[in-house]
């Protein structure tokens, strides 16, 4: 439906939707040409300003799909036009397109305000104040880009989006690129991220080249009206192709070994980008691509097995790790897998509301745990300031929870809504995840019960870890010196982090039981979904065993491990389950070796065959054998034999030849001039007998 | 006395003089050679104008004799010009276009 017929009832804005893209865009641009003569606060606010104002245009779009709730289509300008293939740069305003609007610049905003403060500390802290400007325009254009994703009308506009987040994802993973491990961690971690993204892209790329091939158009309608006469391996191949794409972007099994290693960015890069937006583009595009899903019942079961191994997996890591990052980072893998595995099975509603309210705690999180380790900074920086290094100037790792402890009492604001976020995450009542998983579990017991299955493990496992990681960040007594010194940020930190605890507080009344008001709201948009009925058993059972998760986390981490901190430190273990558990932990804390497996079988080989085709084929073969000699003896021998025998002799033959025969002609021919005036006269006297004889006789 | 006499009379003096021409080394005597040949042709144009009884013939001898005083004027200079420079008028002295 076009702009003229959309004038239903009720003032509406769908004219604005393009302002999403571009005021980010003037954001940005105004970093860069004028932030060099701004101070930081001045390039902070505009793009923090921008985002906000970006946020404002969804609320108006959002209220003016309450009034008109039909999608509507905002064409901007003719993109590409060849033969059959139209393409437009167009906004599709729907409930699903302006959800994810809402959340992108809501939380962007958010953690654009928050970023002002930590990166001033950050930058700072890692030694260049000159990169603050960097980062702000780094995150304008994530915002641009993740809009253009989501408010794309086509497959092809969507993938632009798709290919700039994940350019911006690179770049902010490498933000402080020539740091981390060996001085290349950070600029390898970016590496990583992208390289792997770019195996997913390619499954997605392939998926709408096939698209095309089969129904002549990349247009979400288009294509969705025809996929249901589409042959059923041609649905097959896309979604299967576009879950590859998805594995990529949302971290999912086996491509999910980027996002940990992404957490060498910047704290709020990983709250915005790798926990609260991009890494859901990959179940914003299975939703978005309901109707080829629905047509494909096996490949949704992969979908949910996938989800939910995902899920299982990387909650088993995240009670093995020791980095505050690196645990919200399996965790956030672990609520994707969560999310997968609900549209994987059709529950579009359930993963999308839990995308929401994931969005809110784990931004809470990611930003908690950023506040954490600026406090934590702090008391480091402070013991160095009085010349009482500790570990005798050893690296202090600011990330460990191992160094932490205690915190509850040092950072009061910081450790209350980093509660309400593992509350929420962990699932408790009356929490915002309480209502979202548990409405993917209602859905998953009664749509795919293995799923569910594994699902109910991870959500004790997420208990488990979550109330593992508070318990050695907050509680006990601090472990090193620079904990018992830390100190609470400024409300610049804080305020932005209350807002969020707010929301991960409420945001469960958005599709509370009986009302089902984002059901409804999605159900615009997406035909196929129903609300499901609250179970209350269901609920019951989820929640009793989040608490036990929360219980035996209590068991091990406050009562197990005070009785541990008596020992001497040479026989004290660094986690109670590795006493327990052994070898267990042990994989656990070494992400059950993936990396070294994909190192082993993927990797080295790769690199190995790469090293032979270099060195071997391209060099060896091509170059040294081929090139030097198959072609340039071949070309010097055939230069040979044309300069040789075929210029000198064939060629110059042939002139020297007549030349000679001329010559010798001429010599014969002047033996008839003697000079003597006779013989011409006679010749004279011939010429004009043989001229009168022919003259009289014919 | 027939006509045919006189025309007999010119082929025999045409005849005397191109062999002259041909034979003969001394440029005096070919040019007296080629008078003779004019001559002959000179004999010829009357005979025909006799035989035609037109005058035409005898008009064309006037102009025959005009250009032989012409020639003979150059062709005398020539041979003055060749003995000056060759000390002889022998015509294979000058056999300089084989060269």
């Amino acid at each position: 439906m076009f702009l003229s017929e959309a004038a239903a009832s009720g003032p509406t804005f769908f004219y604005l939707v393009p302002l999403v893209v571009f005021i980010p865009l003037i954001g940005l641009l105004t970093n860069i040409i004028f932030g060099k003569w701004m101070g930081e606060k001045a390039i902070g606010w505009i793009a923090s300003l921008a985002t906000g104002l970006t946020f404002l245009v969804a609320v108006l779009l959002g209220v003016s799909l309450l009034n008109h709730p039909e999608q509507v289509i905002v064409p901007l300008v003719d993109w590409i036009s060849i033969g059959e293939l139209q393409v437009q740069w167009a906004f599709q305003v729907d409930t699903l397109s302006v959800t994810m609007m809402l959340v992108v610049a809501g939380v962007g905003t958010l953690i654009h305000i928050y970023s002002i403060r930590y990166m001033h500390e950050d930058v700072r802290f890692n030694g260049d104040p000159g990169r603050f400007k960097r980062f702000f325009v780094f995150m304008n254009l994530f915002i641009v880009t993740m809009m253009v994703l989501v408010s794309a009308n086509s497959y092809l506009m969507l993938f632009v989006g798709w290919e700039g987040v994940g350019l911006c994802s690179y770049l902010l993973i490498g933000f402080w690129f020539e740091k981390g491990k060996d001085g290349t961690g950070n600029a390898q971690a970016a590496k990583k991220a992208f390289v792997t993204n770019r195996i997913g892209d390619f499954g997605l790329m392939i998926a709408i080249f096939i698209m095309f091939w089969a129904f002549g158009s990349l247009n979400f309608d288009q294509v969705f009206a025809q996929s249901s006469q589409a042959a059923e391996t041609v649905i097959l191949a896309i979604t299967l192709l576009m879950l590859v794409g998805v594995a990529g972007k949302s971290a999912q099994i086996p491509l999910y070994v980027w996002l940990p290693d992404a957490m060498a960015g910047p704290t709020p890069v990983s709250a915005l980008i790798h926990a609260a937006t991009m890494v859901t583009a990959g179940v914003y595009l299975i939703t978005r691509s309901y109707p080829l899903y629905n047509s494909a019942q096996q490949v949704q079961y992969i979908v949910a097995m996938v989800g939910g191994i995902t899920a299982l997996l990387a909650a088993t890591i995240a009670v093995g790790q020791f980095d505050i990052k690196k645990i919200l980072a399996y965790s956030t893998i672990s609520q994707l897998g969560f999310m997968v595995a609900a549209v994987g099975i059709g529950a579009y509603a359930a993963g999308m509301f839990h995308l929401v309210t994931h969005a809110f705690f784990k931004a809470l999180l990611f930003l908690g745990a950023g506040s954490v380790i600026l406090g934590v900074e702090h008391g480091h920086h402070h013991l160095e300031h009085e010349g009482k290094g500790e570990n005798g100037g050893e690296h202090f790792d600011p990330q460990d929870i191992r160094n932490m402890g205690g915190l509850r009492t040092r950072m009061k604001t910081t450790f209350w809504v980093y509660l309400i976020g593992t509350l929420a995450l962990v699932g408790i009542f009356p929490f915002a995840g309480f209502w979202s998983k548990d409405e993917i579990l209602l859905e998953e017991q009664i749509l795919d019960p293995p799923v569910y299955w594994i699902l109910i493990i991870t959500v004790f496992l997420t208990a488990f870890y979550m109330g593992r990681q508070v318990l050695m960040v907050f509680f006990g007594k601090p472990r090193s010196e620079a904990t018992a010194h830390a100190k609470d940020n400024p409300p610049s930190i804080t305020v932005p982090l209350i807002v969020l605890a707010f929301f991960s507080a409420v945001a469960g009344i958005l599709n509370l039981p009986r009302l089902h008001s984002f059901t409804e709201w999605l159900e615009h948009t997406v035909k196929s979904i129903h609300p499901v009925e609250f179970n209350f058993l269901a609920a019951v059972v989820a929640s009793i065993i989040a608490i036990s998760g929360l219980f035996f986390a209590w068991l091990v981490y406050s009562w197990r491990y005070k009785k541990l901190q008596e020992l001497p430190p040479a026989q004290r273990p660094d986690d109670p389950l590795r006493q327990w558990l052994g070898p267990i932990f042990t994989g656990m804390e070494n992400k059950w070796w993936v990396d070294e497996l994909y190192w082993a079988v993927i990797l080295n080989p790769y690199i190995k065959l790469s090293r032979f085709l270099a060195e071997v084929i391209d060099w060896r073969f091509w170059h040294d054998w081929f090139h030097n000699s198959v072609i340039v003896r071949g070309y010097n021998s055939l230069a040979r034999f044309l300069s040789g025998p075929f210029d000198l002799g064939f060629i110059d033959g042939i002139a020297n030849g007549l030349a000679s025969v001329t010559v010798r002609f001429a010599g014969s021919l002047r033996k008839v001039q003697t000079g003597y005036v006779r013989n011409y006269a006679l010749m004279v006297l011939l010429g004009v007998v043989v001229i009168i004889g022919y003259l009289i006789l014919r | 006395m027939p006509v045919s006499y006189y025309f007999a009379l010119s082929a025999i003096l045409f005849t005397i003089g191109a062999l002259g021409v041909l034979i003969r080394r001394n440029a005096i005597v070919i040019f007296m050679s080629i008078e003779l040949m004019l001559n002959a042709a000179n004999l010829s144009f009357v005979a025909f104008s006799q035989l035609h009884d037109t005058l035409r013939g005898q008009v064309l001898v006037f102009f025959v004799i005009t250009v032989a005083a012409a020639e003979v004027a150059v062709g005398l200079a020539l041979i003055v010009t060749i003995f000056k420079t060759k000390q002889s008028i022998n015509v294979d002295v000058l056999n300089e276009l084989k060269q």
